[in-house]
């Protein structure tokens, strides 16, 4: 292992790169909810056919996820040497 | 070979020959061991073999049915693999304890009593614990010691389950057991150990990222799929497995997300994996039995295969923290790759081996009609995606850079990750090998215009949301840390219970002690005293004393008989 030496560029190092992939992941996230209107759904729940529902609720599952255990790391997170320090008070 | 002859052995036995051989005959050997074992399997013909008589009692040690052959072919599978990703690995004892493990477990899988059962059940323990020491520090042996502890346990539960099961059916076959009184809900939990059960999963985060890279792909695979098995044949259609299932599937990807070792997210994604497995066993109908045992096998590869990825990026980096890891792909392309054939295969993209098997058991449940149950499904369909299918190929290869230039995986670590990865999208891609394998006949299509479209749905939008919160900063940094989770109710809550009750205890023995003496030394004194001239005791009494005492004495004693005759 060795710190960084190549001064080769890498495709993804260029922010303007990184932010065209975020643009392409956005168009094909806007054309999936797309198929949507031509689609007919066999779903096993009547909700389910609904408009864009699992685009719309894997974006807001995920975000929620994320805000939650961001919020549990308030009660839950430690130091790395928690369980390794010999003094034992809370 | 003979029928009854017990497959596991040849692992077991074989392993023991090992240490003697060296170099590429070693090597050789290695990798003949499983191959040898799955050509036997392939000439046993389903039905009970090896019947042992024992104490009067029938133990079968080869139960062949659709269940058992299918766990044993993944096992096989797995060791193999395995065996290949630690060729470079010279450590006999790892190479030793591994093949002895995986032999356990095949041998737990063709065991049909539940003694047998119970031998393997505790082998698994013993051999597995010595990948975890195989590290060979002070923290590994801590960990090592409490995976053990906890392993043992689940063989201890098994035993009393297992003996008052006999006693009240007076049989130890190992069949379908069921919630049913004491004897079950000791076997349950002793299932539920392996299958780390919420409240009885820690031992899986805190010992599976201690152990040797090599190490934790071997037990990656088997303690708990052996669980998931044993849950299949003695609990199939137990309701209350569907809510455990549920919250399996859902409380820890909120750990994943905010815990930095990256092979610690994946022990936390492998419990929420378990979780879809014990909902589709808890429904029992056919089709949700065939997903959770489909998804257990494919489980047993992709998760295998994160596993190899990270193991190889710790043993060229020499950490796994996702705070310290950034920009690999540049020194580890094919292993960036591998790796994201295993994310994909975890979040279930078509064509990829989740897609076929996690969605057997999301239909299972909407089948049922459990609402609840298919929602939290979902939502950890996203989970899952987002913190092992994004969150470990991200921190680990892209990310920003962390300046880390290190060689490529070595080459056997990176064939055996290319055999996963292509098992990942051949299941995928022809489902239908895996579903000819499964025990009840498949009558499903995975493929199908609206499931394909819902699925990439579900996992875009899941990604939009993960860029979404990178890019405005809102996503929660990897941060050095640990996070509490039960394993605080041991190590450190009971851990200070028992030091304050010890503190409490010796005071009070001391405090108890000091009073006693104090005492003591008061009442020595006053009898020393009476013991000078002219002290109570030093003193002459005259006889007619002592002839009075008596005579006193003699009339108490007649008083006393009349008394008690005359009540008689």
């Amino acid at each position: 292992m060795t710190q960084s030496s190549d001064s080769k560029k890498y495709w993804l190092d260029s922010s303007a790169n990184v932010t065209k992939l975020f643009h392409g992941l956005c168009a094909v996230c806007l054309l999936l909810i797309a198929i949507d209107l031509f689609l007919h759904r066999h779903e096993d729940f009547e909700f389910v056919t609904l408009f864009g529902f699992h685009g719309f609720y894997g974006f807001f599952a995920c975000v929620a996820l994320v805000l939650t255990a961001k919020q549990l790391r308030r009660i839950l997170m430690r130091p790395e040497d928690y369980y390794d320090r010999d003094d034992h008070e809370r | 070979m003979s029928a009854d002859f017990p497959v596991a052995l040849i692992l077991i036995f074989g392993a023991a020959l090992i240490p003697p051989l060296r170099g590429a005959v070693r090597r050789a050997y290695m990798l003949l061991l499983p191959l040898a074992a799955f050509i036997c399997l392939l000439a046993v013909p389903q039905g009970m073999h090896g019947q042992v008589e024992l104490l009067g009692h029938n133990l079968v040690l080869m139960r062949v049915d659709k269940l058992s052959l299918l766990f044993c072919y993944i096992f096989l599978l797995a060791a193999l693999l395995a065996v290949i990703y630690a060729l470079h690995v010279e450590d006999t004892l790892q190479h030793v304890s591994g093949l002895i493990y995986a032999g356990s477990a095949l041998g737990a899988v063709f065991a049909g009593d539940l003694l047998s059962l119970f031998i393997y059940w505790e082998l698994t323990a013993v051999s597995s614990v010595l990948l975890i020491w195989a590290r060979r520090g002070e923290h590994s042996a801590a960990t090592g010691m409490r995976y053990v502890i906890v392993q043992l346990l689940s063989g201890l539960f098994l035993l009393a389950g297992g003996l008052m099961h006999w006693r009240a059916t007076g049989s130890l076959e190992f069949g379908q057991i069921g919630l049913t009184g004491t004897a079950g809900a000791l076997i349950l939990i002793a299932f539920g150990i392996k299958s780390a059960f919420p409240f009885l999963h820690n031992w899986l985060m805190d010992a599976y990222p201690e152990a040797t890279p090599t190490g934790t792909v071997f037990l990656s695979a088997f303690t708990t799929k052996l669980g998931i098995y044993a849950l299949a044949r003695g609990f199939p259609g137990t309701e209350e497995l569907i809510w455990i299932g549920t919250l399996m599937a859902a409380f820890p990807i909120f750990y994943a997300v905010i815990e930095n070792d990256l092979r610690r997210v994946l022990a936390y994604s492998m419990n929420n994996q378990l979780g879809f497995m014990v909902v589709g066993i808890g429904i029992g109908s056919e089709l949700a039995i065939n997903g959770a045992v489909a998804h257990a096998f494919a489980d047993i590869l992709f998760k295998g295969l994160l596993f190899m990825s990270m193991g190889a990026v710790l043993l060229r980096t020499g950490t796994i923290k996702g705070s310290e890891l950034g920009g690999l792909y540049k020194s580890m392309p094919w292993t960036t790759g591998f790796c994201v054939v295993g994310a994909a295969s975890i979040s279930a993209f078509p064509l990829f081996s989740g897609f076929v098997t996690k969605s057997m058991i999301m239909s299972a449940a909407a089948d049922e009609g459990l609402l609840l149950t298919w929602l939290v499904l979902l939502f950890a369909s996203a989970g899952v995606f987002h913190h092992a299918g994004i969150k470990i190929p991200y921190f680990a290869f892209f990310s920003h850079d962390s300046g880390i230039r290190c060689a490529e995986a070595p080459r056997n670590m990176l064939v055996a990750m290319a055999i996963s990865a292509a098992l990942c999208i051949g299941i995928g891609v022809f489902p239908r090998g895996l579903y000819s394998l499964l025990p009840f006949v498949v009558d499903y299509e995975p493929y199908t215009a609206s499931h394909i479209v819902s699925q990439l749905q579900l996992l875009f939008f899941s990604a939009l949301a993960f860029a979404v919160l990178m890019r405005t900063g809102i996503y929660p940094p990897e941060l050095r840390s640990v996070n509490l989770d039960s394993d605080w109710l041991y190590r450190r809550a009971a851990h200070g219970f028992a030091t304050t009750f010890h503190d409490t205890l010796t005071k009070t023995r001391a405090g108890l002690a000091a009073g006693i003496f104090a005492h003591a030394e008061a009442v020595i004194g006053l009898i020393d005293r009476q013991r000078r001239p002219g002290g109570l005791l030093m003193r002459s009494w005259p006889t007619g004393n002592m002839a009075l005492w008596v005579m006193v004495m003699l009339l108490a004693y007649l008083l006393f008989y009349y008394a008690g005759n005359g009540h008689a």
